[in-house]
């Protein structure tokens, strides 16, 4: 059994102009120990699923799914007060500013002391105890110094890091890691991913990997699901999906990495992620799509088997199996 | 923190000097003689006239004047008042307490109310709470001060007769106002209900007083708490599976707290400076009403002198002020 099943997840915001879709039926899974890397460009709702996971999404979202469930817990049906039993503890996550998600009011010491106090009631000589030790499994020099400083006097990289050991801090099983090192210098960014993987197989804990950096897809991932427009359009096991993509979108992404360029001028996606007041009829990448046609800019291709990776296309690539005509 | 409080008692000085010379020209800048309204209706005749004006200096160039009022301050001397011929230092701070009383208890009030309302209207944004008390907050911030006392006077004290009009404490009770803080000294006295009757009196000035910085604190938290509560480290706290209250009160307010105590220390000046209006409906024996007196009678030490011991009260206050925002949130201490 799956230790995160999602099955047809759907946001809706109300906004002032009406309901916008920011996530579109959308299923996961997620292992023990396993890596899922979920991928897309900025508004491809990929957050915005995960945000809904956790119940950290505004007022103004509304929330629907036929199945929400972490680790035997029906997350639909829970009220908000066991929910946050277990959001912190079992499912805890990381963001993409570390600067501005420490409070900085509070010493860093004083905010993952707070997360141990509420969800394991250690006493303060323990709590000091373990919050030592989590700098040191995530490589933070000089504990017992760092965990009186504020948040201002850390480098992002430092930040980022004593997010990451607020998070883990209760042993979770199951990492959200939501664009980790967007903020960061590059090489801080492979080292908070080295890090996250290192925990990962230290504590066997399951880990989503939200980035639209597909560089660290590779490095890093075991599954990628590569999100578009609020719905999931691909998802392949990581090495499947770099030989042989099936969604001409995916094949976009990865043709736009530079070391995989064989031409000398760069490919890019021309045009954006649809919004609100120009989402398409048929196929949501239709617009951008450099092989759509008539039947793929009127009819909303379904999710197509396991074996293409649910791929949302009228015409997958790299296959021989004829879907339309 | 100590540099920083050192950085900012630095700035202290050019502030001390720049109000000496302002408190020092703005009595001057006002037309009338100072010699002629102590002379009264009999009036005097040119020479007692021109002996005066030596007797008190006015004959010397205004620099000299300034220099000489200067170095007075500088050695704790503000001169004499030129009416009750006693010291202003003294008078100030035996009609001081009055005032500090009064405004303490008017800051109480509004901050004891104003914190958590803000803090609810922001949570409840938009809801019903939120907007009545929002719009409470504008009338209670437009409304004429003196109105609002007098309609106060008519309720409690006309019709429900609950509190009395006017004073610190009925006439029954007497004993020594040692620390000129009634309810210190009422308290001490040990007569039985002089205590009750100190604060009976307190209540309606306190009132008033405090309407006005009440609203703008409940303005000022419910704003600065809704910049908060859509920010990162929010939404980080909550990930961490904290309670919405605790989320409120200790994440987010502690963080908001800095533009309201912004507003709280400037309402503390204006308290200490102008509880002119409050002072005088409720014959409160303070500064507010002294000042407002001395002007009139053109007693140029009582003014200037008071102007200049009013601005250091409020430095102080900012002091306060500054040195709590480096409490409250360590970044500010690093600028």
């Amino acid at each position: 059994m799956s230790l995160l099943r999602i099955r047809n997840l759907s946001v809706e915001f109300s906004t002032s102009t009406g309901m916008f879709r920011a996530v579109d039926s959308v299923d996961q899974d997620v292992a023990s120990g396993e890596i899922l890397a979920i991928v897309g460009e900025s508004g491809s709702g990929k957050s915005v699923s995960m945000l809904a996971l956790m119940g950290l999404l505004p007022w103004t979202a509304k929330v629907t799914a036929d199945e929400l469930s972490f680790n035997g817990h029906d997350l639909l049906t829970m009220n908000a007060k066991d929910r946050r039993k277990i959001i912190g503890k079992d499912l805890a996550m990381i963001f993409q500013e570390p600067m501005s998600s420490l409070n900085p009011c509070f010493t860093v010491g004083w905010q993952i002391k707070e997360a141990l106090r509420k969800h394991l009631g250690m006493g303060r000589a323990e709590r000091h105890k373990r919050a030592i030790e989590l700098f040191e499994q995530v490589g933070i020099p000089a504990p017992e110094k760092r965990l009186s400083s504020f948040p201002h006097q850390l480098s992002g990289g430092m930040n980022q890091r004593v997010m990451i050991a607020m998070a883990i801090a209760c042993k979770p099983k199951l990492l959200i890691a939501d664009e980790p090192t967007t903020a960061l210098d590059v090489t801080i960014q492979a080292q908070i991913l080295d890090l996250l993987t290192s925990l990962r197989e230290e504590s066997g804990m399951g880990l989503v990997l939200i980035t639209h950096d597909m560089g660290v897809v590779a490095e890093t991932a075991h599954r990628v699901s590569v999100q578009y427009a609020g719905q999931k359009i691909e998802e392949r096991p990581v090495r499947d999906l770099f030989r042989a993509p099936h969604h001409p979108y995916s094949d976009a992404l990865l043709r736009a990495l530079p070391e995989r360029a064989t031409e000398k001028r760069l490919p890019t996606i021309p045009g954006v992620v649809p919004g609100q007041f120009d989402r398409p009829a048929g196929c949501l990448f239709s617009p951008r799509c450099q092989f759509a046609n008539d039947h793929c800019r009127s009819v909303p291709p379904a999710p197509l088997g396991a074996d293409l990776g649910y791929a949302r296309c009228h015409y997958p690539l790299n296959t021989d199996q004829r879907i339309a005509s | 923190m100590l540099k920083y409080f050192a950085s900012r008692l630095l700035t202290f000085i050019p502030t001390f000097i720049g109000v000496t010379l302002i408190s020092f020209a703005f009595i001057r800048l006002l037309p009338g003689d100072p010699i002629i309204v102590m002379a009264g209706e009999r009036g005097m005749s040119p020479e007692r006239h021109a002996e005066l004006t030596a007797q008190f200096g006015f004959d010397q160039p205004m620099y000299i004047q300034f220099w000489n009022y200067l170095t007075g301050v500088l050695h704790g001397d503000l001169g004499n008042s030129f009416v009750t011929k006693k010291p202003v230092w003294d008078e100030f701070f035996a009609l001081f307490p009055a005032t500090l009383e009064l405004s303490i208890c008017a800051m109480i009030f509004a901050v004891a109310l104003g914190l958590p309302a803000g803090v609810i209207a922001a949570v409840n944004r938009g809801k019903f709470f939120d907007r009545t008390l929002m719009s409470t907050a504008l009338i209670g911030y437009s409304m004429p001060i003196f109105w609002w006392a007098l309609l106060l006077i008519i309720v409690f004290s006309g019709i429900l007769k609950w509190t009395p009009v006017s004073g610190r404490i009925d006439l029954i009770y007497y004993f020594p106002n040692a620390s000129g803080f009634m309810i210190y000294d009422a308290l001490m006295s040990g007569q039985s209900g002089a205590l009750w009757s100190a604060i009976r009196h307190l209540i309606l000035p306190t009132i008033v007083l405090g309407t006005i910085p009440l609203a703008v604190i409940a303005r000022q938290t419910r704003s600065a708490m809704l910049e908060v509560l859509g920010e990162d480290y929010i939404r980080t706290a909550r990930a961490k599976g904290m309670s919405p209250a605790r989320v409120n009160a200790v994440h987010a307010l502690r963080n908001a707290l800095i533009p309201v105590i912004t507003v709280i220390g400037l309402s503390v000046g204006t308290l200490l400076a102008g509880a002119i209006l409050t002072e005088t409906i409720f014959s409160w024996p303070g500064i507010g009403k002294w000042m407002v007196d001395s002007i009139f009678r053109r007693d140029y030490p009582v003014v200037q002198g008071g102007l200049l011991l009013i601005a250091v009260m409020v430095m102080i206050v900012n002091l306060t002020v500054d040195v709590l925002y480096g409490i409250i949130n360590p970044k500010i201490r690093k600028r």
